[in-house]
């Protein structure tokens, strides 16, 4: 069989797939609690995640929400840290518990047969860690330690600064934690901290995987039928951004590094705007997959760096858009160049159709692989439901995807990519 | 009903294979479950078959591969438009090149990877840049990074003979720039044959389309010749090793590395069983004795190299703030001493296979690592290990993980390297 390869083979475009967000049960705990499920897939795995609304956002001392997360699992009132990860261990378990900006999740992942050992344990680490003081000291050497390590990189010490100077040190987006806010944090901090935000009416539970009726029996009995570390009402922060006056940074934070980490961004729309679903095929095509237009340029053509990306930031409360790249010492500064330049021709030419239609297949193509299976749908749905969106957002989004024009491209990379409202750093 | 899901929690992976008049092995794995195709393309190739002053030369090439193939200009655009993402990796055994994409545009997927299984476009341009590139990987990831070039010395404390002595990345930075043109189109002509590759497609295909686009795609490529490895064979250590390097970091590290047998090797699960009961979790030997109990690490963990050929156990830890190198160092002898002494539980055993079980079914639910591990295990010598490694596991015996840490701790079998911060 002769074949003429020069010639592609015939696709189908994904713009013209349809796409279904599978439905999952939204069901109320009998203490309230949103509790949503979706028991499918072939493997015999299950996920559970609770999800609090208790990020370094809520925290009042630094340090906290972090550090209480990371000791959830290290002591409660009837079982040491080590009985404590015997049990998970013992059963294969996965249980992460971490705080991000604005959440605190809690989740554990198994074999479904071994679920419905977990939760009362699961359940007895929100009500009843008692965050041991030596367990807190032996945190604090080892975070201390880590954090020192992590000084001497220069992506660490850029990714500080960046977000400092977009929000201010005293917002919680820009701050970080120095080596005295972990030292000074007390045990009482963090049973303070779950007592108050770790509580039934703070949290959502999200269930995937394949699991049989019980298991939902034994999350309505566990989790829904007490007001579980009922306290106060909780009082949600306000802040407000301070962003730098400069703009324009060059830090030296290793004399001998070979390599600096350039970092560029800027205040940007929440989620909630309607131009948000738009710029993120604007930030795609410019920044946000390996045949991107910085990708192209400055990896592809100019050999500056291993890797580009941009992307929009994924907070609660205040947007922003970043670009960030590791490039060669030497290369640095005509790094920072070539992306102004590639911003002046997205707002100046019109993108090509087939260059758009390209980028549309691949977030398309890309989204049928991300919709299969219950944790990738599970993963879609929490991701609108914490957001405050429903479903008509997943439709929308892919009604946007599939029809926005060269010319609303355009527009919209004059509206918002202000070469002037950059922050632009350097730290090698 | 307990009972039941325990019989149900393993699921075999169906497969078919074939092979191509030119050689190449072709593995399929129907999953109609899913929307979606994967494809991995296995190379027998890895930094173990470079010379060794021309190290590097696998992963750089890796990076050509993208470069544009003899009909076709660009890889990744026509698989992006596709709706497609794709990868590779380097390893010092391997090459895989892999990629999933909606089942409709499969055939984009054979068009593509079949044209550069065929001849490479071999553009002056593409390696320049790929040189670069290449260079700031290298650059980023071992150089200005702290402990960057822990794996470079390890390595050549650990191996003396076998090209498992340098890493993927390359030993030097120099070999890596010097790469010319002629030495890539040698590369490819060495390794990159039919018969020197194994290929899976897996997930929502069927047999007949899998064979009809192998023999529109890849059956007329020709066979090429089959390289035939012959790598030396590092003798048995016969003498404890130690290095003691300083370097600009503000933490104290040190590295203990054992030669272990290789991936086929009787000894491999129960030794992949010691590094979990060692340091797989908070309740792990070491990380109890040694964070928790004697607080002389800040963070230790305990791995294996994955490596084919006989490889290394490793003990690697950040030493805690005014512990000295030396008490350090005892605190993991004494605990090796109370292994090959006591051996283990059996509640360490279950917990350790009760791990293992888990990583293996979480795994096994992504097509592409499916795709991956068939090929792998095909590599090694039959893609059904997919099936029966899980019982391999599940049948070690407490007296064999014994047994098997009796030969790997040796004292005249370790490596112990200090890598100390200047000024400490």
């Amino acid at each position: 069989m002769s074949i003429n390869r020069k010639i592609a083979p015939p696709i189908l475009n994904a713009t013209d797939f349809t796409f279904q967000l599978a439905d999952i049960t939204q069901a109320q705990l009998a203490n309230g609690m949103p509790f949503y499920y979706l028991n499918a897939g072939a493997q015999e795995v299950v996920n559970i995640e609770l999800v609090f609304d208790a990020g370094t956002w809520q925290q009042h001392k630094p340090g906290v929400a972090q550090a209480a997360a990371s000791l959830l699992k290290n002591g409660t009132t009837k079982k040491t840290a080590l009985e404590i990860n015997e049990l998970i261990e013992f059963y294969g378990a996965n249980l992460k518990c971490g705080a991000s900006n604005d959440f605190a999740n809690v989740n554990i992942s198994c074999m479904s047969k071994h679920l419905h050992h977990l939760l009362p344990l699961l359940f007895e680490l929100l009500t009843e860690s008692i965050f041991p003081e030596h367990e807190l000291e032996i945190y604090k050497q080892t975070t201390i330690q880590r954090m020192q390590v992590s000084l001497k990189k220069s992506d660490f010490v850029a990714n500080r600064k960046i977000d400092e100077y977009l929000f201010g040190y005293h917002h919680p987006y820009g701050f970080y934690n120095n080596i005295s806010d972990i030292q000074a944090i007390e045990t009482k901090d963090l049973r303070e901290y779950i007592l108050q935000y770790y509580s039934f009416d703070n949290c959502k539970i999200f269930l995937s995987g394949k699991f049989n009726d019980g298991i939902i029996k034994d999350v309505e009995t566990i989790f829904g039928s007490s007001k579980w570390n009922d306290s106060d009402a909780i009082i949600r922060n306000e802040f407000t951004v301070t962003p730098a006056e400069q703009k324009k940074y060059r830090i030296t934070n290793d004399k001998n590094g070979v390599q600096g980490s350039v970092r560029m961004s800027m205040p940007f729309i929440k989620k909630a705007h309607p131009d948000f679903a738009p710029m993120i095929i604007v930030n795609t095509l410019f920044g946000g997959y390996f045949g991107s237009r910085l990708m192209s340029n400055i990896r592809e053509d100019k050999g500056y760096t291993y890797g580009i990306y941009s992307y929009l930031y994924n907070n609660k409360h205040e947007g922003a858009f970043g670009i960030s790249t590791e490039a060669g010492k030497d290369v640095c500064e005509a790094t920072v160049q070539e992306i102004y330049k590639e911003i002046e021709i997205l707002k100046t030419e019109p993108v090509d159709t087939e260059e758009l239609q390209l980028v549309k297949n691949y977030i398309l193509g890309g989204l049928v692989g991300d919709l299969d299976g219950p944790f990738q749908i599970m993963q879609r749905w929490k991701n609108l439901l914490l957001f405050g969106f429903d479903k008509s957002r997943f439709d929308s989004n892919i009604e946007i995807y599939k029809t926005i024009t060269p010319a609303q491209i355009q527009e919209l990379a004059n509206r918002y990519f202000i070469a002037d409202n950059f922050y632009e750093l350097v730290v090698v | 009903m307990q009972r039941y899901t325990e019989e149900q929690s393993n699921i075999m992976i169906q497969y078919e294979k074939f092979t191509l008049s030119n050689g190449l092995k072709v593995i399929h794995h129907p999953d109609i479950t899913t929307p979606m195709v994967a494809m991995s393309i296995l190379y027998d190739v890895g930094a173990k078959d470079e010379d060794e002053k021309q190290t590097g030369f696998a992963h750089l090439f890796e990076h050509l591969m993208f470069g544009g193939s003899v009909n076709i200009d660009d890889y990744d655009e026509p698989l992006q438009n596709a709706g497609g993402e794709n990868n590779a990796y380097t390893t010092n055994d391997l090459t895989n090149y892999y990629l999933q994409l909606p089942k409709e545009n499969i055939e984009t997927a054979f068009w593509l990877e079949s044209d550069r299984m065929l001849n490479l476009a071999f553009s002056e341009k593409s390696l320049d840049v790929q040189r670069k590139v290449v260079c700031e990987e290298f650059k980023e990831h071992y150089i200005n990074k702290p402990y960057g070039d822990v794996w470079q010395y390890l390595r050549e404390l650990c191996y003396k003979v076998h090209p498992y002595k340098w890493q993927t990345i390359g030993k030097e930075l120099k070999h890596v720039e010097d790469a010319q043109l002629q030495d890539v189109k040698h590369f490819f002509a060495k390794h990159y044959n039919p018969s020197n590759a194994i290929m899976c497609i897996a997930g929502n295909i069927t047999k007949e389309k899998v064979v009809e686009l192998c023999d529109k795609y890849f059956a007329p490529i020709p066979a090429g010749e089959k390289y035939l490895r012959n790598l030396p064979t590092e003798s048995a250590q016969t003498e404890a090793r130690k290095l003691v390097i300083e370097r600009d970091v503000p933490v104290n590290a040190l590295y203990k590395a054992y030669h272990m047998g290789s991936r086929l090797s009787n000894g491999y699960h129960a030794a992949d069983l010691i590094t979990e009961i060692l340091s797989g979790g908070e309740s792990s030997r070491l990380h109890v004795e040694l964070v928790k109990e004697q607080k002389l690490f800040s963070q230790i963990d305990c791995y294996h190299l994955g490596s084919i050929e006989p490889g290394l156990l490793v003990i690697d830890g950040k030493v805690s703030a005014n512990v000295s190198m030396q008490e350090a160092d005892d605190a993991i002898e004494k605990i090796i001493e109370q292994f090959i002494a006591i051996g283990i539980t059996e509640l360490e055993l279950k917990k350790a296979i009760n791990k293992t079980e888990s990583l293996i079914s979480f795994e096994d639910l992504s097509l592409l690592n499916r795709a991956n591990n068939l090929s792998y295990y095909e590599l090694l010598g039959d893609a059904e290990m997919m099936n029966s490694e899980m019982g391999k596991y599940a049948t070690v015996s407490a007296e064999q993980v014994h047994i098997e840490a009796k030969r790997i701790f040796r004292k005249e079998n370790g490596n112990t390297m200090w890598y100390v911060s200047k000024g400490v």
